[in-house]
């Protein structure tokens, strides 16, 4: 199984240096980029984890490569994404969000069925990682 | 450009006993042509093609417009001298001969603010276009564009969502969705309708789209379809770690109808619903306001525009259409693909862009847009593209249409040889490898071709996508066409 939340997840892996060329459309852009892990790919799993805080202040995607190694290190068994946000007035939002790590093997989603009134179903998804507690989900690289 | 000079004395608005004398009287000496009027920044302007019969005079004719669709009726009444007439009177204050269309010409009309109901498209357009399509000293009438006051448009409440919160509710950022109609349009049972939707999002799209017409029929049950629909699309978000959507046509016959449908879509969990244009103005802005209370993404499908939007000569544009849904408070709304099946010049069909997804729209002739237009912070409307368009397109589409649309590829993802679920991912591969080399930096409008080869070589389906429909194309002259053209600029 493969998630395929975020742009790009139907491509192969891409390369560091494709990272590198996405991030720096982002700077140029005036987006801030940002850095988030998560080992729960539940599709409503809103919030991530922050590697740090967005990088307001940085022109050169290369700090962003570096802190993507760094975070590697450390969740290399993770889902990793890149998020750009953008501050203009009107948007003040992501433009731009895409993983760019994931755990060596994916186990997917599970789909729960509750049969309730009627012929109405109540459907709930639940990552079979997610059974088990945080930190333990993928194991270790 | 000339602009019709009014140094006519003999047409100079007449008053006090010579103006109420019982009988008739041409519009534009009862004050409906006042050339001389500046706009105040409150009025509503409506801009009119006006195409008068053999021998009426032009302002005439346009202040004629400019009365029927204000205070006049065809004879003088003296009850006008119990109101504050000078101000209710529509102005018509500009008449411009259209280029290169000889008998048609330009009119500018202002309204006050004071004619019009806060937050109801029924009224605006009962007035606007509600008496005078049908004058007989014209032989044609089209309402071209309107410049709605920021006093006016704060009393809409807007799209129930946006662009932006949708994107966040379904955590896509950073290329156009990607959508499908269910096909065939009629006659799929519920079991076999649900089929589709399901492999159609397995396979990469974000929505899949119930057609206009499928409501509630002899073959298929709108709680069928609404039960198996909720199914596949739960079923495709387990598949792919995504959030997925359908939109459920909630569109039938009474608006208890409509309500009941769409309360089962939220009981369900869907995070989209739909409503056809045909269903009114009013109707609209009710399931807007149902859709802000209910946190729903509101999908309008424009069935029936190309009836008064398509011919240039008459009718209402759809860049007012636009307009005035942007008011009403939908989230998407069809608008064209440029390089499909269905009518679309591009750079009119920019200008319908533009009105969806800006903060403010400048004047730009080139584009059909003849007016500036302040929106007031309302939110974003997301064009959707629809009808006769592939992957193959994929370069020309990110290029004429830019990221925020919903891209539908109907027949470009259920006919794929490789089956539904085959096709969406050769549009989904197609799309994010096209985004990629956008962003990259590289000139993907002319390299599309080879951008798209590439990907195909670690993409089967979108090999055999390209294959199948290499060669389709759409090209015929376009009836909507801009009058201006783009180095053109407004005379005054």
């Amino acid at each position: 199984m493969r998630v395929t939340q975020g742009t790009f997840s139907y491509l192969p892996e891409l390369t560091d240096d494709q990272i590198r060329a996405q991030v720096q459309y982002c700077i140029d852009k005036g987006y801030a980029v940002n850095l988030e892990f998560t080992d729960d790919p539940h599709p409503r799993n809103t919030y991530w984890e922050m590697w740090g805080l967005p990088m307001f202040d940085t022109r050169d995607a290369a700090a962003v490569m570096t802190e993507l190694a760094e975070c590697r290190r450390t969740y290399g068994d993770r889902y990793i994404r890149i998020s750009a946000f953008d501050s203009t007035h009107g948007w003040e939002s992501l433009r731009l969000s895409f993983i760019v790590n994931r755990p060596a093997d994916e186990p997917g989603l599970k789909l729960v069925r509750q049969e309730t009134g009627g012929r109405n179903i109540r459907y709930t998804t639940v990552p079979y990682a997610t059974e088990k507690p945080e930190g333990q989900r993928y194991g270790v690289v | 450009m000339d602009t019709i000079t009014p140094v006519d004395t003999a047409t100079a608005p007449m008053s006090g006993k010579d103006r109420y004398r019982a009988g008739t009287m041409e519009y534009k000496k009862m004050g409906y042509w006042v050339p001389d009027y500046v706009p105040s920044d409150t009025d509503i302007i409506a801009l009119f093609r006006v195409t008068p019969q053999d021998g009426v005079d032009p302002v005439e004719a346009s202040a004629a417009v400019a009365g029927e669709s204000s205070t006049a009726t065809w004879t003088v009444v003296w009850t006008d001298r119990l109101t504050a007439c000078d101000k209710y009177r529509a102005k018509c204050y500009r008449v411009d001969p259209v280029p290169n269309a000889p008998g048609q010409y330009f009119a500018y009309i202002a309204y006050d603010l004071d004619l019009f109901e806060p937050g109801s498209i029924a009224n605006l357009t009962a007035s606007i276009i509600g008496n005078v399509f049908g004058f007989k000293p014209l032989k044609a009438l089209r309402l071209e564009d309107m410049r709605l006051p920021v006093a006016y448009v704060k009393t809409f409440k807007g799209p129930p969502t946006g662009i932006v919160v949708e994107r966040e509710r379904l955590d896509k950022f950073g290329r156009p969705l990607l959508g499908a109609t269910v096909k065939p349009k009629l006659g799929l049972s519920g079991r076999n309708y649900g089929r589709v939707v399901y492999e159609a999002l397995k396979g990469g799209l974000d929505f899949t789209k119930d057609d206009e017409n499928i409501n509630s029929q002899p073959f298929m049950h709108w709680r069928d379809r609404f039960l198996y629909c909720m199914e596949a699309v739960n079923r495709a978000q387990a598949y792919s770690g995504e959030v997925k959507g359908t939109y459920l046509n909630v569109t039938a016959g009474t608006m208890e109808d409509m309500y009941e449908r769409a309360e089962f879509a939220k009981e369900l969990g869907s995070t989209i619903i739909m409503i056809d244009l045909v269903i009114g103005y009013t109707a609209i802005q009710s399931m807007s306001n149902w859709a802000r209370k209910n946190d729903m993404i509101l999908h309008l499908h424009r069935a029936g525009h190309s009836t008064y939007t398509r011919q240039k000569s008459h009718g209402v544009s759809f860049r007012v259409i636009a307009k005035w849904m942007r008011l009403a408070g939908v989230d998407h709304i069809h608008a064209g693909t440029v390089v499909g099946k269905l009518e679309g010049d591009p750079a009119t069909t920019k200008g319908y862009y533009d009105i969806c997804r800006e903060e403010f729209n400048p004047t730009q002739l080139e584009n059909g847009v003849f007016f500036d237009q302040h929106w007031a912070s309302l939110n974003k409307m997301m064009p959707v593209a629809s009808g006769g368009i592939h992957a193959g397109q994929m370069h020309q589409l990110l290029h004429l249409l830019g990221e925020d649309v919903v891209l539908q590829f109907g027949g470009g993802t259920i006919g794929h040889p490789g089956g539904i679920a085959a096709g969406a991912t050769a549009n989904r591969v197609a799309l994010e490898a096209m985004v990629l080399a956008r962003n990259e930096g590289r000139d993907y409008v002319n390299e599309g071709p080879e951008i798209l080869d590439a990907a195909a070589r670690h993409c089967q389906p979108l090999r055999q996508a390209l294959d199948t429909w290499k060669d389709v194309t759409f090209n015929y002259a376009s009836t909507d066409t801009p009058d201006f053209v783009p180095t053109a600029t407004a005379a005054e």
